[in-house]
């Protein structure tokens, strides 16, 4: 049995970020991070980030990771965990823990959800076909193991993630048939859009993939156009020849572990899917646990890492750690969030955090 | 097929091992996943589903979705997106939820 002040589950930018907090106000901190290299979504991203200059925008996703590992394998309040996925949080409180086939038992005072999100998936014939990706399996294959996932690809969602992954495809080698999108507008933002079209690379908004086929894996795809009602048009039909498809259609906040724990959820749409509700210290509604980053809400690098700060914050403080300095670095972090959410391209996640904050004030769903 | 040439990244792949894949020899990295050397090799196919026995491939390579059930060194449902080869180690197709032995 491992006893501990406060488990961080998930080593990605919210996890590690909420770890140095906590160690800096004097608590002592465990990483699991089910991965074999901390550091979640960053690892995979060879771009440089958008955002403000305080949340590291201008470097390259990888070098931010890099930067945040460095800074927590160098304290000595912080112990890392590696290949350890988390399990299993009990109604008393204690946490499993699988590694290497192993299973370890811990014993928090407090815990940090910071898992992430999971891909979305779509439906349409054929869509189990070997071939048929999650953008993040592509970027993983591609830029950790360095593997191509096929020679032309069919890149379905032209959000952020779909326009970014098709231009690492491109740094890597590989042929983008076609970048489709059902909405009539991209989603991402100009700049991507306009790096792949400098490429050569088409992208085609009110498009959808109609069917994938194949002999045992993917050899082309059927597109089609679509109404403004999302129906597709009949005789609209393209035939695409491409060995991969990558699906990029969105993430949703993985919160298995908060659902166990008995926080008590809510279904909100602008945050991608089911979230804990929380209050602004990023609790949840059981004392013991605190959330940051994408599982309260699929959002930004930028922004989970100014969330992981204030859980980090909050989880130390609620155990008697930098009681005078505290409220002081949470009202910062608070502040942090308000600014980078204060755009129009936020709308939609200023909208959901004040659902929650809505439901949590009026005392439940 | 591998990356050799990358304008960003660079692949510390470690020393060359041989595993076997149905029973065929197989070269690969000591760095890379099953599922890595598999597709580095052309291999897209890890197993047949349990009802309507259809091909299975990778979706999430992080080891959430298991679409990736191999059968390694005779136990099933090994999640072979985040298992990593070894010297010698047997990789097989597959088929359904597998046997215990
Ligand atoms: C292609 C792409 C481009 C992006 N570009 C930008 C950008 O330019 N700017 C920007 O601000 N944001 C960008 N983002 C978004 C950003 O990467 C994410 O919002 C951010 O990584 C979320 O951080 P997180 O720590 O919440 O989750 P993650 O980074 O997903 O980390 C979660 C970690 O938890 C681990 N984990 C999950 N479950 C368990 C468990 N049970 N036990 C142990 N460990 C577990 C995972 O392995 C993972 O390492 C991009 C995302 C993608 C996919
Ligand atoms: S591909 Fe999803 S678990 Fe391996």
């Amino acid at each position: 049995m491992i006893n501990v002040e406060i488990l961080i589950v998930g080593g990605g930018p919210a996890g590690l970020c909420a770890a140095n907090a906590a160690a800096d106000l004097g608590a002592s901190v465990l990483i699991c991070e089910r991965d074999e290299i901390p550091g979640g979504q960053l690892v995979k991203q060879t771009h440089k980030f958008f955002g403000s200059r305080k949340q590291y925008a201008g470097d390259r996703g990888i070098a931010i990771g890099d930067f945040l590992l460095d800074e927590v394998i160098n304290d000595p309040k912080i112990e890392v965990m590696p290949d350890t996925t988390v399990i299993g949080i009990y109604e008393d409180g204690l946490v499993l823990a699988e590694r290497s086939e192993e299973i370890i038992k811990i014993n928090p005072r407090k815990i940090i959800i910071a898992t992430g999100a999971a891909e979305k998936f779509l439906t349409f014939p054929g869509n189990d076909l070997p071939g048929i990706y999650g953008a993040g399996a592509v970027q993983t294959l591609m830029n950790v193991a360095g593997v191509i996932p096929g020679e032309r690809v069919l890149m379905v969602g032209a959000g952020n993630i779909g326009l970014i992954v098709s231009y690492q495809l491109a740094q890597a080698g590989v042929e983008t048939a076609a970048v489709i999108e059902g909405a009539p507008t991209i989603g991402g933002y100009l700049v991507h859009a306009s790096k792949i079209q400098r490429l050569g690379i088409p992208v085609r908004t009110g498009y959808t993939i109609k069917e994938a086929y194949g002999d045992g894996k993917v050899e082309g795809a059927v597109i089609c156009r679509l109404d403004a009602a999302w129906n597709m048009i009949e005789g609209s039909e393209e035939d695409i020849k491409c060995d991969t498809i990558c699906l990029a259609v969105g993430l949703t906040p993985l919160t298995e572990l908060c659902w166990q724990a008995g926080c008590e959820m809510a279904f909100i749409r602008e945050l991608s899917g089911h979230v804990p509700l929380i209050d602004k210290y990023l609790q949840t509604t059981n004392p013991k646990i605190y959330v940051a980053g994408d599982v309260s809400g699929v959002e930004e690098a930028s922004s989970a890492m100014v969330e992981g700060r204030l859980a980090g914050y909050s989880a130390a403080c609620s155990l008697g750690y930098g009681l005078d300095t505290a409220p002081s670095l949470q009202a910062g972090a608070m502040a942090e969030l308000d600014e980078l959410r204060a755009g129009p391209m936020s709308d939609r996640i200023r909208q959901g955090v004040e659902k929650v904050e809505k439901m949590v004030t009026k005392g439940g769903v | 097929m591998r990356i050799e040439q990358h304008p960003i990244l660079e692949f510390d792949r470690k020393e060359k091992i041989t595993f076997f894949f149905n029973g065929q020899e197989m070269e690969g990295y000591a760095s890379e996943t099953i599922v890595a050397a598999l597709h580095a090799a052309g291999v897209k196919e890890l197993g047949k589903s349990p009802e309507l026995h259809r091909p299975r491939g990778l979706f999430c390579a992080i080891g959430n979705c298991s679409s990736c059930l191999m059968v390694v060194d005779g136990q099933p449902n090994v999640r072979a997106c985040v298992v990593k080869i070894k010297p010698g180690m047997q990789v097989e197709l597959q088929s359904g939820k597998g046997d215990l032995k």
